[in-house]
């Protein structure tokens, strides 16, 4: 394909179904946003920012004189003042599952970032300079992609030790190979447009040419990337801390609380296993969601997967 | 093709030494690992003797190459806490492993690939948008917390199945699903994608032109040729569902290889940890190096376009 053909394929498949026009009307843009997963992730994220003023009690504290394992309020035996009971420490689950909503937030988006800038970067420069650099990063690349991602992170996580910014750092380490896949592939083509030759027979450095010229052209890709990566992300931290090796207590988890109330799954307390997994399906569900969005605003070529 | 061979095998070598040296530095540079030896707060000559024990005392290169010699001879070293080849307690607990891996293959079949063909064939329908419903959830929802309400369900508050263990089918189902389940909305979302781009094809539209039955056109015609990937994708799942199923052995009691990496990492054992942990590479550079040549065999295109 040639690229003019290329531009009008883009230009086509980018134009919305009402036609041009449709797209300045502020009441048609408003239709477009992603309502469902906004109307999820707003909440969430107000919840995780606000976490010390809406939380009823401390989330690391036993509540004096309340009692273990008492169920939600509706419940025979529950109480108003711990509307979604307790654990095992006579702490607030409610508060804890408002906690536990930053630690997935923050660790979701940072480690994104984390594994983002990396990939992106790795890829360009192994896609830009090729030749050994390539063939380095290349096999760097498909020696870690070999180690199923929760392995590898288990690995690194026994090794480092636990702590939340510590989980950031290995999932990033972790899933840094499929950005750098993806972008070293679209760098590969890029260097053989127009506007790149252009821009190096006028005499631009490599580095003004990546940073100018390449990297504005695959952070469409690299959002979309992310958008898909963010509930991965969060997912894997919830295992991680599951088994142990992930956010260490007290701090709360959603899934180090899913860990807390499994030894209580046998007598039938539920809500210490169902209230933190809902929260992550939701979350997860709803960044989903979004990149699928994100995926058709930003990238009309991957609009039928 | 034997040129693509030796060139794909010497690959995947090149490959499992990047593994092992990560593997090795990450050991050697997150920490000491007599530490990780050691039980907490150990008297220094006792943390002196395992070093020299281990062989931790010696340069890096030559503890690396000693690293390689293990991986080569298959033993990949020997566990701290079974004082036994890391190499025989993995192939130990393989058999376990592959009896759930190949369980959660058929369930993520019997879900993905029939909801897969339907949504491509009735694509843009509601029955699409239900298998699109279904490839979103299976990615939302973690599959060890799947377990665990399952075993909340069908186990305490309806007394189905038991809990965990290993045993009977009866055993097996709850750990199957669990685990088959992220893996049946992958498939789904690829056997759709393929189908889709096979019915948009020359051929098929050929042999709808020549008045073949629908449900000939995609049998014989469409299925087989969105086969492929999907089948590709299946073979690359087993292996990791052997591997990676740490979590759902971890809630079902399982006695797999995910277990014994679980077990590893709580005993201390770092020769166990770091001996699965390769494994499971060699396990997925190994079946890629497979499809890729079996890929090159079937279509010729690939063997000499590289």
């Amino acid at each position: 394909m040639s690229t003019s053909d290329r531009i009008d394929a883009v230009v086509l498949a980018a134009e919305p179904r009402g036609g041009p026009v449709a797209r300045r009307d502020w009441r048609g843009l408003l239709s477009e946003l992603p309502i469902l997963p906004l109307s999820i992730l707003v909440p969430f994220i107000l919840i995780a920012v606000f976490a010390n003023w809406i939380a009823p009690y401390d989330p690391t504290e036993p509540i004096p004189g309340a009692k273990i394992f008492a169920p939600p309020f509706w419940m025979p035996g529950g109480s108003v003042h711990t509307l979604l009971g307790t654990d095992f420490q006579a702490r607030d689950v409610l508060s804890r599952l408002i906690f536990g909503a930053r630690v997935s937030l923050i660790v979701g988006v940072t480690g994104t970032l984390v594994a983002g800038s990396i990939g992106t970067a790795l890829g360009t420069l192994a896609g830009y300079l090729g030749g050994w650099t390539d063939q380095v990063i290349m096999r760097v690349t498909d020696a870690w992609l070999a180690l199923p991602a929760i392995v590898f992170a288990i690995f690194l996580a026994t090794m480092v030790g636990p702590s939340m910014w510590n989980i950031v750092i290995i999932l990033g380490a972790v899933f840094w190979t499929r950005y750098a896949r993806v972008i070293r592939g679209e760098v590969l083509s890029l260097r053989e447009r127009e506007f790149v030759k252009l821009a190096e027979i006028a005499g631009a450095a490599p580095a003004r040419v990546i940073l100018r010229h390449i990297l504005p052209n695959v952070m469409n890709s690299a959002m979309v990337l992310a958008s898909l990566t963010i509930g991965v992300v969060i997912i894997a931290e919830a295992a991680l801390s599951f088994l142990g090796v992930g956010v260490p207590p007290p701090q709360p988890a959603w899934g180090s609380m899913l860990a807390d109330g499994r030894s209580m799954l046998m007598v039938g307390d539920w809500w210490l296993t169902v209230f933190p997994g809902l929260g992550i399906l939701l979350v997860v569900l709803a960044t989903q969601l979004l990149g699928d969005w994100l995926r058709v605003r930003l990238d009309p070529q991957l609009r039928n997967l | 093709m034997i040129r693509f061979v030796i060139r794909r095998t010497l690959y995947a070598v090149a490959t499992l030494l990047i593994l092992s040296l990560t593997i090795f530095l990450v050991i050697r540079m997150t920490g000491d690992p007599v530490t990780l030896l050691a039980e907490p707060g150990a008297r220094a000559e006792d943390l002196a003797r395992i070093r020299i024990e281990w062989g931790l005392d010696r340069p890096w290169p030559v503890q690396y190459l000693a690293f390689l010699k293990n991986i080569f001879t298959g033993q990949l070293g020997i566990s701290f806490n079974y004082e036994m080849p890391v190499s025989t307690l993995y192939f130990q607990r393989l058999p376990n492993s592959l009896e759930l891996a190949a369980a959660a293959s058929l369930i993520s079949f019997l879900i993905g690939i029939p909801a897969g063909i339907i949504s491509a064939v009735r694509v843009n329908t509601w029955w699409d948008s239900l298998g699109k419903a279904l490839a979103l959830l299976g990615l939302s929802i973690p599959g060890f917390w799947l377990g665990l309400v399952m075993i909340l369900v069908f186990s305490v508050w309806l007394r189905w199945l038991p809990t965990s263990g290993q045993g009977g089918w009866r055993n097996l189902v709850m750990p199957a699903v669990a685990l088959g389940w992220y893996f049946a909305a992958s498939l789904l979302r690829l056997t759709r994608s393929s189908m889709l781009e096979v019915l948009r094809s020359d051929y098929i539209k050929l042999a709808r032109l020549k008045g073949l039955p629908a449900w000939v056109v995609l049998a014989k015609h469409a299925f087989k040729n969105a086969l492929i990937p999907v089948l590709t994708l299946a073979g690359v799942n087993l292996v990791v569902m052997l591997n990676a199923a740490v979590i759902i052995e971890v809630v079902f009691a399982w006695p797999g290889i995910g277990r014994l990496l679980y077990e590893g990492v709580f005993q201390r054992d770092f020769p166990l940890v770091q001996g699965v942990v390769m494994e499971a590479g060699i396990m997925v550079v190994m079946i890629n190096l497979i499809i890729d040549i079996l890929y090159a065999y079937i279509d010729p295109r690939i063997r000499l376009g590289r």
